[in-house]
């Protein structure tokens, strides 16, 4: 079995963030980048199948500049056998739709049996990717997944509302996106790292997938107008003294509105 | 580049570093407190080092390690101190000790059998020092008398590091006490050998999770075969391995320092007094400033000496400078970070204290502070400037 697992490079968890110049984007000199939590999440699940299943590929593919080097030999470091890096400017700027069509075009040279991705990245939030690649490539998908199992057909638990869980079967070829907390990641180990070293990174332009034109900052439909901290609220009003007298004032307030 | 800056990390030694960073910031972070405490390392903690690959750098991947160079062990190791030195100090001795010396002495079979071990899941201990004999370390009185084909072994080690963890010790004693020095031989000897026992573990005042022990040799048999190196050459397996291992101690001395400078900076730009964060009055941005400083300097003489010895040119110069620096930065920033917290550092709910008492053990093993200097001086005047 094939497994491609699509893994974003984003600002670690604990890098300071601030608006860049243009105030379009964050500033991204000098911080720290680590793979998307819920990317490591995917990678795990993709690299427990092949702890399981011996003769199991695990293709990590991820869109950025050169920094994303990195990420992908710690995903090397951390099992996968191989990478696809595509590395072009021409691909800055794009929208979900633009990214999910350079991972399709990944994906159709690949022909994986299985496609993990996470659920969304955590800079910039839209859940849109996963879904849009497996539209992309007509094949059945699932998202927020908090349990993974394969016997013959795959069945995954997803998360919903409230709490409650919804369990789906997918036939392969398919796509999941993995919600974070679905397994425990591993780290890469000093081993896995020295035979990453040895482990393929294939490098890939937009114009090598046949998409020049098609993505990037001017083809996407969404464009980020501004980006900026909201301005500090007015009219917060922090409660003070005990439970009672807190309470006593809260209810006061509630009459003192109308909002009851 | 050729020859890029010391701080300038190679790929796989940057993700090296940043893996072993999560794993202590998210696994070990959270018990080096208690562990000090219960002066024990919680029994997840060593096969988690076997499964990320930090007790067999060094060791080719033939036999199981990682096949990877020295300057690795010293990220690991002072990644590990940065979180905990207790931790650090396990990593560091079965690395630049250890494993240094068999795979420096051994023969291609020792190799196969011990490193093997090694790589699997046995922890080494370096037993050198006794109660009489610690920086005049070959006034040693273990004492190894040849039996047939075997040695016996009689005699007492002090302060053994990995001591209530290890399965397989490095043990110096003399075959000929007349000849001085040149009588010193190191032994293998395996946990649960007859006669061996470990009476007793040190109550400490630092590193309090790694354990501390006495070693208790009566008529315990050796065979020839674990003799590492040559008889009588046991003075060479411990001066040539010493080398190296004062360069882990640099590394731990290093990342202490670190952590302790990232807990105060953290901490000035969340309190405030007069009205003002405390990080921003000009004389605590001065103290972190300096710490910034030293923690920099201790590091770049360590990473020296790391890459010099990876590059096959004499270090040894360095070595004791990047030992002796680093102790006494790691101690006076431990010390005065503490003091950026004020009331709350001298408590046991703030790490600063721990810190400091961690870092206290830096000027002592593997060669007092006077010893570095010794052999620095030492140099100077026989190699000259
Ligand atoms: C926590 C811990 C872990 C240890 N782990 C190990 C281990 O794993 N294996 C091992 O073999 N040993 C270990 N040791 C022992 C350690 O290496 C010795 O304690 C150290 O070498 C100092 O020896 P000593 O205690 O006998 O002090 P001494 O040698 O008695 O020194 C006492 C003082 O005299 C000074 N002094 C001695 N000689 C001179 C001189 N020529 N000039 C100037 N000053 C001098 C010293 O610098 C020191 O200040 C450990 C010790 C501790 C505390």
């Amino acid at each position: 079995m094939k497994i491609m697992v699509c893994i974003k490079q984003v600002p670690h968890q604990d890098a300071r963030l601030d608006v860049n110049g243009a105030g379009t984007w964050i500033q991204e000199e000098n911080i720290k980048f680590e793979i998307n939590p819920y990317d490591q999440n995917a990678l795990e699940a993709a690299l427990q199948l092949k702890d399981k299943e011996a003769g199991t590929e695990v293709v990590v593919v991820s869109i950025g500049p050169e920094r994303v080097t990195q990420s992908l030999r710690t995903a090397l470091g951390m099992g996968a056998d191989r990478a696809v890096h595509v590395k072009d400017g021409a691909a800055d700027g794009s929208d979900s739709l633009g990214t999910a069509k350079i991972l399709a075009a990944v994906a159709k040279a690949e022909s994986p049996d299985l496609i993990f991705a996470g659920f969304m990245s955590d800079d910039g939030n839209l859940a849109a990717t996963g879904p849009m690649l497996a539209t992309l490539l007509g094949i059945p998908h699932t998202t927020t997944a908090v349990s993974f199992q394969k016997n013959g057909a795959i069945q995954v638990e997803r998360e919903l509302e409230g709490g409650a869980l919804e369990v789906v079967e997918l036939n392969t070829p398919c796509l999941v996106t993995t919600q974070t907390g679905m397994n425990q990641v591993r780290y890469a180990s000093l081993k896995g790292i020295m035979a990453a070293k040895k482990k393929p990174i294939d490098v890939k332009t937009v114009a090598d997938l046949g998409l020049a034109g098609q993505v990037g900052a001017d083809a996407a439909k969404i464009k980020i107008e501004k980006l900026y901290t909201p301005p500090k609220g007015q009219g917060a009003e922090i409660l003070s003294g005990s439970v009672d007298e807190v309470v006593g004032k809260l209810v006061g307030k509630i009459k003192e509105l109308g909002l009851l | 580049m050729d020859r890029p800056a010391l701080t300038d990390l190679a790929e796989e030694e940057r993700v090296f570093r940043d893996a072993v960073r999560a794993f202590a910031e998210e696994k070990l972070r959270p018990l080096a407190g208690p562990m000090d405490k219960e002066s024990k390392l919680r029994p997840e903690v060593i096969p988690a080092l076997f499964e990320l690959g930090l007790m067999g750098i060094e060791i080719p991947e033939s036999l199981g390690g990682a096949g990877a160079s020295f300057f690795m062990s010293i990220l690991a190791i002072e990644e590990l101190a940065r979180v905990d030195a207790s931790v650090a100090v396990v990593c560091d001795v079965q690395n630049t000790l250890v494993i240094n010396a068999i795979k420096k002495f051994g023969s291609p079979a020792q190799h196969e059998r011990m490193l093997g071990k090694l790589a699997s899941g046995a922890v080494g201990a370096y037993a050198l020092s006794e109660a009489g004999s610690g920086s005049d370390a070959f006034a040693l009185a273990c004492r190894a008398t040849p039996q047939g084909d075997d040695f016996v072994l009689r005699g007492r080690k002090l302060w053994i590091t990995n001591g209530g963890e290890a399965g397989l010790f490095l043990v110096f004693a003399t075959v000929d006490p007349a000849a001085g020095y040149k009588g010193i031989t190191c032994f293998v000897v395996e946990r649960g050998a007859d006669g061996f026992t470990i009476p007793r573990k040190e109550d400490k005042l630092g590193i309090r999770a790694s354990s501390t022990c006495e070693l208790v040799f009566e008529d315990v048999v050796v065979p020839r075969a674990n003799v590492l190196g040559d008889v009588g050459r046991g003075y060479k397996v411990a001066i040539e391995t010493l080398n190296e291992g004062r360069i882990g101690i640099a590394a731990q001395m290093v990342g202490l320092a670190q952590g302790a400078f990232e807990g105060a900076l953290a901490y000035v730009q969340q309190r405030e007094q007069f009205g003002q964060k405390i990080g921003e009055f000009q004389a605590v941005r001065h103290r972190l400033a300096r710490a910034a400083i030293d923690i920099e300097a201790a590091r770049l003489l360590s990473y020296n000496a790391a890459r010099l010895h990876d590059a096959g040119q004499p270090f040894l110069r360095q070595a004791a400078m990047a030992k002796w620096f680093a102790s006494d930065v790691a101690e006076r920033v431990a010390s005065e970070c503490l003091e950026l917290y004020g009331g709350i550092g001298f408590t046991t709910e703030c790490p600063a204290e721990k810190y400091l008492r961690d870092a206290k053990i830096g000027k002592i093993y593997e060669g007092t502070s006077f010893v570095q200097l010794d052999t620095i001086a030492k140099m100077l005047f026989s190699e000259g400037a």
